[in-house]
């Protein structure tokens, strides 16, 4: 508020000035009609609507924030925490799908898959993926559909009114773990497993965050009392989880023959929620390589078409040959 | 006649054959362009697409 009053004072000095220079130049430039206009715009600063709509423009602003977000803008704060509170940073990988124009490793999706498949699906859903998303991406469309008949899917009413089971077909969503969220607290001492499908955008540092919580489990420091059934990971903020640690070193055997150790579980599986995460991300990034050519071609091409069309008006040169005195 | 001469009576001189022409040429342009990125795209990433493992898992038909 100070510095929109601040500011207003200084547009009326400003203006004072300028109202002093038209009149020591009038004979200069005598058939310009500059003046009159700046004028009205000058009294329009200078009126005092504008300097009280400014004014409440900066106090409303400022207040709409401190509103929003809990504080003055531009103003510290001192915080009475620990850094365990908010979960120690999770450490920066090297993806193979980190670089700009990387797509995933898919065989690491389809053994990422088969951790999910064999661990998580015992407490995690995975509700936004069905089994046709598998197909060309991790899975042939035999073996997705093979997997999917495996599962028996309620389905119905039949022509008798009645709900029925039958086997899976691609179009099924993945089945979840519990019937109900209820249920998934009751089964794991009250915290609700999360739906992975979505998991790895849900959480800051997202692929770094999952893989280190999988491999971060350790016991709680000294001074540090976990209740009773929960565990400690100093990723998780807080510090302690219901999850337990769930992967060990050769849990599954991977059908190509990768050694199931326990980082490299956690990687697949991180890999292949990430996928689940971003299905488009291959797509995406090759449609980058495209949309960078094009767009750089046409901001190129639209310099030359610039200078193309200034250069005769920004080189030209304007004469004035003074009249000659034929006087006398 | 030279070369640009060609060029200029065959295609730019008539409207209609400079339109068609330049939807032939936006036409055989993108095609180009697709298979040129697709190239580079799969041999930066060579061996990571399912492309590129798809044949350990598929069965043949009998
Ligand atoms: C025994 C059941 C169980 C299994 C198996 C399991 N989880 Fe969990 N998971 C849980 C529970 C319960 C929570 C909720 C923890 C909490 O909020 O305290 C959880 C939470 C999570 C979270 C969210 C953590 C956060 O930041 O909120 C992720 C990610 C996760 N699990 C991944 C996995 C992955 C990947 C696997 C397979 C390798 C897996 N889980 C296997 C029970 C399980």
């Amino acid at each position: 508020m100070f510095a929109a009053a601040k500011n207003a004072g200084a547009l009326r000095a400003a203006s004072r000035a300028m109202k002093a220079g038209p009149r020591t130049t009038t004979a200069r430039f005598a058939s310009s009609s500059a003046g009159s206009s700046s004028g009205s715009f000058e009294s329009f600063l200078n009126s005092r609507l504008t300097l009280a709509s400014a004014s409440l423009a900066a106090v409303g602003t400022v207040a709409w924030y401190t509103h929003l977000y809990g504080t003055l803008p531009f103003v510290g704060e001192a915080h009475a925490s620990a850094a365990s509170d908010e979960g120690m940073h999770p450490i920066a990988y090297p993806w193979s799908h980190n670089g700009v124009l990387d797509t995933f490793d898919h065989a690491s999706i389809r053994r990422g898959y088969q951790v999910y498949r064999e661990v998580c699906a015992a407490c995690h859903s995975l509700n936004r993926i069905a089994w046709r998303n598998l197909v060309g991406v991790s899975h042939t469309a035999d073996e997705a559909r093979a997997m999917a008949e495996e599962v028996e899917y309620t389905d119905g009413p039949n022509d008798q009114g009645e709900m029925f089971e039958r086997p899976g077909k691609l179009a099924d969503y993945m089945p979840p773990p519990y019937p109900n969220d209820e249920a998934a607290r009751a089964g794991n001492g009250g915290a609700l497993p999360p739906d992975l499908s979505l998991i790895v955008k849900a959480r800051h540092g997202a692929s770094d965050y999952i893989f280190s919580l999988l491999t971060g489990y350790i016991d709680p420091p000294a001074g540090v009392e976990i209740r009773e059934g929960m565990n400690y990971n100093p990723f998780f903020p807080g510090g302690a989880l219901s999850m337990g640690r769930v992967l060990f070193d050769g849990l599954v055997e991977y059908e190509d023959g990768t050694p199931a150790t326990t980082s490299q579980m956690a990687k697949d599986v991180t890999t292949f929620l990430h996928w689940a995460s971003e299905p488009e991300h291959d797509e995406r990034k090759k449609y980058g390589i495209k949309a960078v050519i094009i767009l750089s071609t046409l901001f190129c091409i639209s310099i030359y078409v610039k200078r193309f069309k200034w250069i005769p008006i920004k080189t030209r040169k304007l004469v004035y040959e003074p009249p000659v005195n034929k006087g006398h | 006649m030279s070369l640009s001469n060609v060029f200029y009576n065959t295609i730019f001189k008539r409207n209609s054959t400079f339109v068609p022409a330049v939807f032939a040429g936006a036409f055989a342009w993108s095609i180009g362009f697709e298979i040129a990125v697709t190239k580079f795209h799969d041999s930066w990433n060579k061996g990571k697409q399912w492309k590129d493992i798809r044949d350990k898992y598929a069965t043949v038909e009998e």
